[in-house]
């Protein structure tokens, strides 16, 4: 078998955020770049994203700085994140930030003309460079527009089914082109993976098909370890009703420009439990609350805008004690701000203009003039492929990720607006290094035996087919249920290890996953080979979280509800052991250098 | 608890009790076949809620697994689900069948302008290519030493207004310039005029392409018969607020007998 064959210098897998900016700076270094897109060209998650984009630049609140940033990082993630990380991100945002103003984006403006920034969850000051609610528009569409002129080969609407590699070496990747079905190879001297998140491994999820951890499970396989599985994002605010939204993300923005949560007995309940590590930064009163939405610089944020993963819980925790809304989630009330601002409905209109329109259109609410009904939805997954921090290269030399693939910078909990603000940090980083890579690295032979089994295999569903088999919709439908119910907010030790025996049987059902009609797009096909990723990562997840017991951040164990300092100092990796088994360790976390301590402890008071 | 919360939670089910108070419905959908393709019907059961790209979604998992459809955010933020629902052309995230008459069949097919691919999917890759061809935004010299500019909200708003566009080509596909006449060639659509206006008028640009609109882009096809801004989902004012501004733009620069005389004079 002959395949068409590309060859570049750099491959990146994934056109959102970290993919395109990756690419860029590759293709800036003067080296040849092929782009792989899972769907067309700007379509990618980073869409989505809606808030904005964290950068200190200090436009609205002269007290931030790259320290205060890094500082609310790390104590978002509770201090497991790859510190390292997290200084590069606080240093170097602000810079990607205006770098996107010089392509051409428009971001909302302060009086004075610079970029404005505003309020969101664990970010001590205004921090976050934003477009009304469509920021990730604005920042895909800048990349897009700027990298088409950049000389990048961009492959549209094309799968990656396998990494692969040469004398532990990565070396390009087999998949298929969606229009016709026809399997190509492409052999690179670096490959960057930005393929984004594994959402899809739950049944309510803001996250669209393509988040099935491609990129997380095509490293694994590819022999790099995967980190810090165990901790996934359920953001707070996700649509409940109707059934068809359900997941759909409801922005933190909401929060940010003066939105509230209320329970059943209309009581404003995130007063009620703040965490003592942030009492001294939160607001003990509506009217300081609302004052600091305001921009007074001498309140304290309100609770609502406590990190994630906690507002998360507390939701749950209404939900459970019988305080919660009739369809199982609690309000959300931006409407209220009319008692406090005289054009209330307008200003609404214009700071959240999506969201005042995906509820207007899918759920038939004015959310000017009544409060939203919202749960926690799978958001994001801070775990991922383990890189370096400075270089972004994985274990596998030539393997680089960045983006929501890799692990490092979020820890244990991401802060809101952190994540397109990774993406550009981490995406030119890993862009960079890839190509220097490429220059200093003559690319390695494939092999072409591994090309074809990798076809063989991506070709099984069709020759299953024969002896009836498995629908592999109905496979992705079970496994969503169970890592919803056994692996979800709240987890314990009997249930997760019942998920993996489900895991098991789950595993051979996908292996009997059967299409009918040819390879010319044909999403039967897709959601089978998809279910492979999505398997291998609901097992990373679930393994990792069976060896954390304790809980932090976005992991909360029932059976261990404390944090426990002793898991602080490690983090949990997964790798495939030579016998095919996920073998699962603790990894102990680098001593933190004696001045970011420092900056850990000023930020503290 | 608000009075508006109460009023919400028992008005809602009554708001999209057309859909509800059905139980099944019935869709007609574009499928390819080796010989053309036709439509073919699909019985659907009814949730509270939902939309087409759920109904589509319904009949890949229980009925035709390898029915096409594009789909990414199912949120109207992405444009990638757009088809012609009953005839109009729409993005199916976001159109609710408590829209449309269930005593029917819902028909669903392909946008007609572009090639088919098979069923629900075209081709749309000829819209990648005219973007390449309208130059690149530019900017002026940074207004501050730190590299920065400065610009104000007001003066910006009008080009946000075309950079909310989410690139779902349902503009393109009902132009009738492209649509009836098939110009691709001569004209390149009111997707990329509104484009070329975000960048001509992007406070920060430096670049002139009121020759290129005129003489490679084929702004002079478009009769503003407004097609495009109705079927626009983001709500742009297309062809007010892109489309009429570039083409005076165009009549300036070119048309004006003042400036026409003027540019006899310089030459």
């Amino acid at each position: 078998m002959d395949f068409e064959t590309h060859t570049y210098d750099v491959l990146v897998i994934g056109a959102g955020g970290a993919g395109l900016r990756a690419a860029i700076e590759a293709s800036a270094a003067g080296v040849r770049v092929g782009l792989i897109c899972k769907s067309l060209l700007g379509k990618a998650h980073t869409v989505m994203a809606e808030g904005g984009v964290a950068a200190a630049l200090a436009n609205v609140d002269d007290r931030d700085s790259w320290k205060v940033h890094f500082a609310d990082t790390m104590r978002g993630g509770q201090y497991v994140n790859n510190w390292r990380m997290a200084e590069l991100h606080a240093k170097e945002s602000p810079d990607r930030v205006r770098e996107l103003e010089a392509w051409g984006a428009v971001f909302d403006r302060t009086a004075d003309g610079r970029i404005l920034q505003r309020n969101f969850g664990g970010h001590r000051y205004p921090r976050l460079a934003h477009v009304g609610d469509r920021t990730g528009l604005e920042l895909i569409r800048t990349l897009q527009d700027h990298g088409v002129h950049r000389g990048i080969d961009v492959h549209m609407e094309f799968t990656v089914v396998r990494l692969l590699t040469t004398g532990g070496r990565a070396t390009g990747v087999v998949g298929y082109e969606r229009e016709r079905g026809r399997f190509k190879v492409f052999s690179a001297s670096a490959v960057v993976l930005a393929t984004g998140g594994a959402g899809r491994a739950y049944k309510i999820t803001s996250n669209s098909w393509e988040g099935t951890g491609d990129g997380h499970s095509l490293a694994y396989h590819a022999s790099a370890e995967l980190m810090d599985m165990e901790f996934i994002q359920f953001h707070p605010t996700g649509m409940i009703w109707p059934p068809s939204v359900q997941g759909i993300l409801v922005t933190e923005g909401v929060r940010g420009e003066g939105g509230i949560l209320l329970n059943s007995e209309g009581r404003r309940f995130m007063f009620d439990s703040i965490p003592d590590n942030y009492r001294a930064q939160t607001a003990d009163n509506e009217e300081e609350g609302w004052r600091y939405v305001q921009g007074d610089k001498n309140a304290r944020r309100p609770p609502e805008l406590l990190t994630r993963d906690h507002v998360a819980r507390c939701i749950m925790n209404e939900v459970k004690a019988g305080r919660g809304s009739p369809r199982g989630g609690v309000f959300l009330d931006i409407a209220w701000i009319k008692k406090r601002l005289p054009n209330a409905e307008e200003h609404i209109r214009r700071k959240l203009p999506s969201m005042y329109h995906q509820f207007k259109e899918l759920a038939d609410i004015d959310i000017t003039k009544e409060p939203m009904e919202i749960g926690p939805t799978t958001h994001y997954i801070m775990g991922g492929v383990r890189v370096d921090g400075d270089t972004q290269m994985s274990s596998v030399p030539g393997l680089f990720a960045a983006g929501e693939c890799a692990a490092g910078i979020n820890g244990a909990n991401r802060l809101g607006g952190n994540s397109l603000s990774d993406l550009l940090v981490f995406g030119k980083r890993a862009g960079e290094y890839a190509a220097q890579f490429a220059r200093q690295n003559k690319p390695a032979a494939i092999d072409q035996i591994d090309v074809k089994a990798a076809v063989d295999d991506a070709v099984k569903p069709f020759d299953n087919a024969q002896s009836g088999g498995e629908n592999p919709y109905a496979v992705q439908t079970a496994l969503q249920d169970k890592m919803q119910s056994l692996v979800g907010i709240v987890r314990t030790e009997s249930e997760m290890q019942r998920a993996l025996a489900e895991l098991t049987s789950l595993k051979a059902r996908a292996a009997k996953a059967a299409v009918t009609g040819h390879r010319e797009y044909n999403p039967g096909w897709h959601t089978a080979l998809d279910l492979r990723h999505l398997l291998t990562v609901s097992e990373a997840i679930t393994r990792s979280a069976i060896e954390r017991k304790e809980s932090r951040g976005g992991h909360f164990r029932e059976d261990f509800p404390d944090r426990v300092a002793e898991f602080g100092t490690f983090n949990i990796v997964t790798n495939k052991a030579p016998g095919g088994s996920m073998e699962v360790r603790r990894l102990p976390n680098p001593a933190m250098p004696p001045e970011l301590k420092q900056i850990v402890e000023d930020q503290q008071k | 608890m608000s009075d508006a919360m109460s009023r919400k939670t028992n008005a809602t089910p009554t708001k999209t009790g057309a859909a509800s108070s059905r139980t099944s419905a019935t869709f007609r959908i574009w499928r390819s076949a080796d010989d053309g393709g036709g439509f073919r019907e699909y019985p659907v059961s009814l949730v509270p809620g939902m939309v087409v790209l759920d109904a589509v979604h319904q009949i890949q998992a229980t009925q035709a697994p390898d029915l096409a459809v594009r789909w990414n955010c199912k949120a109207g933020k992405c444009g990638s689900c757009s088809a012609e629902i009953n005839g109009s052309p729409k993005l199916m995230c976001m159109t609710r069948l408590s829209t449309l008459p269930m005593d029917e069949p819902v028909t669903v097919e392909p946008m007609r302008a572009f090639p088919l691919i098979k069923d629900l999917v075209t081709d749309v890759s000829s819209n990648f290519r005219v973007k390449k061809t309208i130059a690149p935004f530019r900017p002026r010299p940074a207004d501050a030493p730190d590299g920065t500019w400065r610009m104000r909200q007001a003066d910006v708003d009008r080009v946000q207004e075309f950079r909310k566009c989410i690139e779902c080509f349902l503009c393109q596909d009902v132009c009738h310039v492209l649509r009836e006449h098939k110009m691709h060639d001569q004209f390149i659509g009111p997707r990329f005029l509104t484009y070329a206006a975000a960048l001509e008028m992007h406070p920060l640009d430096s670049v002139d392409r009121v020759a290129a609109l005129k003489d490679q882009h084929g702004i002079g096809y478009c009769n503003i018969t407004r097609c495009c801004t109705k079927v626009c989902p983001e709500h742009i004012t297309i062809t007010e607020n892109a489309i009429i501004p570039l083409k005076e733009r165009v009549v300036d620069q070119f048309y004006d007998p003042v400036k026409k005389l003027l540019r006899v004079f310089r030459t």
